[in-house]
């Protein structure tokens, strides 16, 4: 591709029914870009995920994926009600999620886990009472 | 085996994608409740066996390409699930068998599991 590629998709809290969609969008430009299927698949989760948690905890907010020659740049930011212990968030299996989430089949503490498992660099920033942002970053070579 | 003979082995009929179970080679089989353990460990091309029927196992389907999804006990998903998975193009079995049953089957067939902790070890 000659030109950076940007995507953005606000995701609205709570809605069970159209979560997944921006994510999906994201994939689809990433297969149509060529990119192999490891690479689509990781940034899918990642993607996909971090839509989740969006939806579930962060009270909606906005997805964005920034495509270049070398890598795929996934955010997630919210104005939620932030993160008290970063660390325990990220620990498989520590979840603050409700019934209506587990519902769904989520909820089960994998979210972060599943995100950072996949990403070559994962970053996030949060404060409590102001919002959370995930920022994930796929290089092209490591994965193909 | 196809998702047609898949089908076959555990009485399975089909919600949408009829059309394409016979051409869909399916080495491997995930059973699970919990989206995100999903996406954590089911492998590329295998399918998924489930007792949850909402939206999101089609949404999860989509974002791992999984060939096809199977609902246990009887559980029959809302006609909006059914409507994404066929917009999808993703084919939809439904067996009244329960998950344990069909598990125990699918791998008797020969379905492998995701990952083999005995081989691995």
């Amino acid at each position: 591709m000659s030109e950076p590629i940007h995507i953005e998709h606000d995701v609205a809290a709570d809605d069970y029914q159209l979560a997944g969609a921006a994510s999906n969008n994201v994939k689809e430009t990433l297969k149509m870009l060529g990119l192999s299927s490891s690479i689509c698949r990781r940034a899918a989760i990642i993607t996909y995920e971090a839509e989740m948690n969006l939806v579930i905890h962060g009270g909606g907010g906005r997805i964005a994926a920034n495509i270049d020659q070398e890598s795929v740049e996934i955010m997630a930011v919210d104005r939620g009600p932030g993160i008290p212990n970063v660390e325990l968030a990220i620990q498989e299996g520590f979840t603050t999620a409700g019934d209506r989430a587990r519902e769904m089949g989520f909820g089960a503490g994998m979210g972060l886990p599943n995100i950072k498992r996949n990403a070559d660099i994962f970053e996030i920033d949060t404060e409590v009472g102001a919002g959370t942002t995930v920022r994930t970053v796929i290089y092209f070579q490591h994965g193909q | 085996m196809t998702l047609e003979d898949i089908a076959r082995v555990v009485g399975a009929t089909s919600l949408c994608g009829e059309d394409k179970l016979a051409a869909i080679e399916v080495p491997k089989a995930y059973s699970c409740d919990l989206m995100s353990d999903v996406l954590a460990f089911c492998s590329p091309g295998a399918m998924l066996i489930t007792g949850l029927t909402n939206i999101q196992i089609v949404r999860t389907a989509q974002m791992l390409d999984i060939p096809g999804v199977m609902f246990v006990r009887g559980k029959r998903p809302q006609e909006d699930t059914i409507t994404l998975a066929s917009d999808s193009g993703i084919p939809l079995i439904i067996t009244q068998m329960s998950m344990f049953q069909v598990c125990g089957m699918l791998y008797a067939a020969g379905i492998k599991p995701c990952f083999d902790v005995r081989r691995e070890n």
